[in-house]
């Protein structure tokens, strides 16, 4: 038995052959050419390692979608490299025309090759395994014996030998053949390429994202109007948004001594529109589920509570102020803006530090995220907070150009404790309440992309694993003397291991061919 | 609470395999260069026959697998040791997951730890299927105690518990998935280096060259052929778990963090790492790239890999910058 090279066991495959010139005088032979061009494997993989290429930059550079902050940062350390990065789409690589343009390329290249494989293999799928080749003995495995059986026992012995096997008889040969499956695994991978990209072209058209940033004892709807940033897809309409509603009732975080996070808890109250209200815990990991809209828990901070009174006495402000945090031990920032003290407006700059420490130049600093020596530490300012003009304004920051500062120095809080600030108004911090972002999300496209990734691994595994190969017998009936049986096999594959089932197969032909 | 002490003889253990792969690796270097001087003295005979095979169809069969020698004491000895090691390395793994109450790959010390078992593995099934000599191991050991004593120095880990964000059914499955793909991609990324070294090797006896360090090497090394089929098995392996590991990696995602993708930096680098290794099955199917072209791209593609586990995990601000 003899193993040739895989070379001519190509033959087993349904790739279309490549094609020679274009006919003469065909108007449109040129662009018959250039779809050859494009369908073809070598462009193919051309296009796949650009793609490869392509992505990149999106995997160093800080990407506008995830992280718009980090690229201005970008921007502004690189003052002449940013701005042209900048216009090359190196911020928005997943989005640029020239990513685009590959990936579209590449999809009307794989289904350009996926129509005429599909039409074959349909064709292979139907006709009957080809006739013996005029010699046998010239295939990459081969054997021959003689035996005293007639042709019909021979072909019964092979047809029990090649359970599985795809068999047609043609008189005193047998061709057989299996492994189809092969090329439809195949198939089903790159169908479900198409099928993924169309997933995902859903999800962009007409999902939906919303952000919101909820404190302690308040909630938020599924309206566009309650989200502080709001991703809506191109064809997005407001009337799919699943009604209903959320109440943060408090947030809760553990931590391990070191200072890692153990743990995240949204304890929230939720309802349909005009249904009863259910209590959940948001966590990572386990969002809440209302209809086709999840809501997730993004972040957390805390958001002390305070209380302004004016020169009278009276109440002018009693709520929680979100802090963002800037460490991981969440040294956090917030703004606090006051425009109704009676003839003044005041403004506060202020640090919030959960477990508190101070350096030795008196700067405060946190040294755990968790609860333990909270302090907030103000830097007020007085004069035109500028909300009047109308123009608006982040709760974030605070322009202080037409304010000045009150103190020389920061002032320290603690819980309890009182700012008392001139002209007879006073800020209180209360005590420490919790706030929680939530992200809202509602993608049709999701069942399908699902359903394309199991076919693609579906199809992986089958186009990998699943070996095509054939077979073929040949008996001989000489006039009086003994019949000889003749078996080759050709395998497109794995060679070595078709040697091997080859031989089981011969030699369970002839142990039960020599019985008799 | 995780368990300290339990937690120390897991390091301890990851230790003492590290140091006996080493001596494996020696021995089978040790095995490689007694053979070496026997082999010099068929040098004519084989080089002939790779004049033959010039020009010719790809030749399916090994041409030196005729091993006439007697079997080496020292690469038996290496052998065992590999196997001594890949035990001691199974057990250091166990006893981490019971210091931390969880599946011992939650940080990058510990995936580390589990590819490079994964790796270790899947050489010592080709032995045992007599699809590769075990004097591969010199070439193989390498790289893995390389890497493992990257991940035991810098890498280095205490047993704890998980953050947040990892504390799901998923890591079981997804980390799983991606460790299996890793170590065997890894694996797949030498021997296609091996193989690249090799067949040039090949092309310098001939041209009639004495062929130089490093690629004199190439004596020792299996037929080109055979290095090309272990590769490609080994990715044909590892690119059906890789593209689970992502499609996994996907759901959890959608259910930590609102959506299945999203170009997050290790996400983006998976998806590179997949589109290379697409390319190299590819390749290795269309004319003109077939041979060393193919093997290029599957080195390109392990460099990936290393970049999406090195460079993302540690120097690029993304989702996955934990651990």
């Amino acid at each position: 038995m003899t193993i040739q090279s895989d070379e001519e066991a190509s033959r087993l495959s349904t790739q279309p052959k490549p094609v020679g010139q274009t006919r003469r005088g065909d108007p449109l032979g040129p662009l018959r050419m250039g779809w050859r061009q494009l369908t073809s494997m070598r462009t193919a993989l051309l296009l796949l390692f650009l793609l490869a290429l392509a992505s990149v930059p999106g995997g160093f550079l800080p990407q506008r979608r995830l992280n718009p902050l980090r690229v201005t940062q970008y921007i502004g350390t690189h003052q002449t490299l940013g701005p042209l990065m900048d216009r090359l789409y190196l911020f928005d690589v997943f989005s640029s025309p020239w990513f685009s343009a590959i990936y579209l390329l590449l999809f009307i290249s794989l289904v350009g090759c996926l129509l005429p494989r599909t039409r074959l293999h349909l064709r292979a799928m139907r006709t009957k395994p080809p006739k013996v080749p005029r010699s046998v003995a010239k295939l990459p495995v081969s054997d021959r014996w003689e035996t005293t059986q007639s042709t019909d026992e021979v072909m019964a012995r092979a047809k029990a030998s090649l359970r599985g096997w795809r068999l047609v008889r043609r008189d005193h040969e047998l061709s057989a053949e299996r492994g189809y499956l092969r090329e439809t695994g195949n198939l089903v991978f790159h169908v479900s390429l198409v099928v993924l990209l169309i997933g995902i072209a859903l999800g962009a058209f007409g999902g939906f994202k919303g952000t919101v940033l909820v404190v302690d004892g308040k909630g938020f709807s599924n309206t566009i109007a309650s989200y502080d940033d709001l991703q809506p897809g191109r064809r997005f309409s407001p009337s799919s948004l699943v009604p209903f509603s959320v109440q943060l009732d408090a947030f809760e975080a553990t931590y391990a001594p070191d200072g890692k996070a153990l743990t995240f808890d949204a304890h929230v109250h939720w309802a349909r529109l005009g249904g009863v209200s259910k209590a959940y815990d948001v966590r990572v990991n386990h969002p809440l589920v209302v209809g086709a809209a999840k809501t997730y828990l993004i972040g957390h901070g805390y958001a002390p509570h305070i209380v302004v009174r004016d020169s009278t006495g009276q109440v002018v402000d009693d709520r929680l102020v979100p802090c963002l945090p800037q460490t991981p031990e969440f040294l956090s920032t917030c703004v606090i803006k006051e425009p109704n003290t009676t003839g003044q407006q005041f403004g506060f700059r202020a640090f919030f530090t959960p477990t508190t420490i101070t350096d030795a130049e008196g700067r405060v600093g946190s040294s755990f995220p968790g609860l333990k020596n909270p302090v907030l530490t103000l830097t007020a300012f007085v004069g035109d907070l500028g909300v009047d003009g109308g123009t608006p304004q982040s709760v974030y920051s605070l322009d202080t150009t037409a304010m000045k500062r009150v103190d020389t120095q920061a002032h320290a809080l603690l819980p309890g404790q009182t700012y008392r600030l001139p002209g007879g108004a006073s800020l209180t911090y209360v005590d420490t309440q919790q706030w929680a972002t939530f992200q809202v999300t509602q993608d049709p496209g999701k069942i399908v992309a699902l359903i394309a990734a199991v076919g693609m691994v579906g199809g992986l595994l089958l186009s990998l694993f699943v070996r095509r190969r054939r077979l073929w017998v040949r008996v001989g009936v000489a006039e009086g003397g003994p019949t000889t049986v003749e078996v080759g096999g050709l395998a497109r594959t794995d060679a070595e291991r078709f040697a091997d089932e080859f031989a089981g197969i011969v030699t369970q032909m002839r142990t039960t061919t020599v019985r008799e | 609470m995780p368990n300290q002490a339990l937690g120390q003889l897991g390091d301890a253990l990851l230790f003492a395999a590290v140091v006996v792969y080493a001596l494996a690796m020696l021995g089978f270097a040790g095995e490689q260069a007694s053979r070496k001087a026997r082999r010099a003295v068929t040098a004519v005979r084989a080089e002939s026959k790779v004049l033959l095979g010039a020009g010719g169809p790809p030749v399916l069969v090994p041409e030196e697998t005729v091993t006439v020698e007697r079997p080496s004491r020292a690469g038996r000895f290496a052998l065992a040791l590999t196997l001594c090691g890949w035990f001691i390395h199974v057990t250091s793994l166990v006893i981490r997951g019971f210091a931390a109450h969880r599946v011992p790959w939650g940080n990058m010390y510990e995936f580390s730890s589990a590819a490079a078992l994964v790796a270790v593995t899947f050489f010592l099934v080709l032995v045992a299927r007599g699809t590769v000599e075990r004097g591969l191991g010199a070439f193989v050991m390498l790289p893995v105690v390389l890497y493992l004593g990257l991940a035991a120095s810098v890498l280095y880990t205490a047993a704890g518990p998980l953050v947040p964000a990892l504390n799901s059914y998923w890591i079981k499955i997804h980390v799983a998935a991606a460790v299996t793909a890793s170590g065997s991609f890894l694996l797949s990324g030498v021997v296609a280096l091996l193989y690249l070294l090799r067949s040039r090797y090949d092309d310098r006896l001939a041209d009639r060259q004495q062929p130089r360090f490093p690629v004199s090497l190439g004596a020792q090394l299996p037929p080109a052929a055979v290095l090309d089929r272990v590769s490609y098995s080994i990715i044909a392996f590892a690119f059906p778990v890789w593209t689970f590991a992502v499609i996994a990696g996907a759901i959890w995602a959608e259910s930590a963090w609102g959506r299945y993708w999203g170009w997050d930096p290790k996400e983006t680098w998976s998806f590179i790492t997949w589109v290379l290794y697409a390319g190299y099955l590819h390749a290795r199917a269309t004319a003109g790239w077939k041979g060393r072209k193919a093997a290029w791209v599957a080195v390109a593609a392990a460099g990936a890999l290393i970049i999406d586990y090195y460079v993302v995990n540690i120097f690029v601000v993304g989702l996955h910058s934990y651990a």
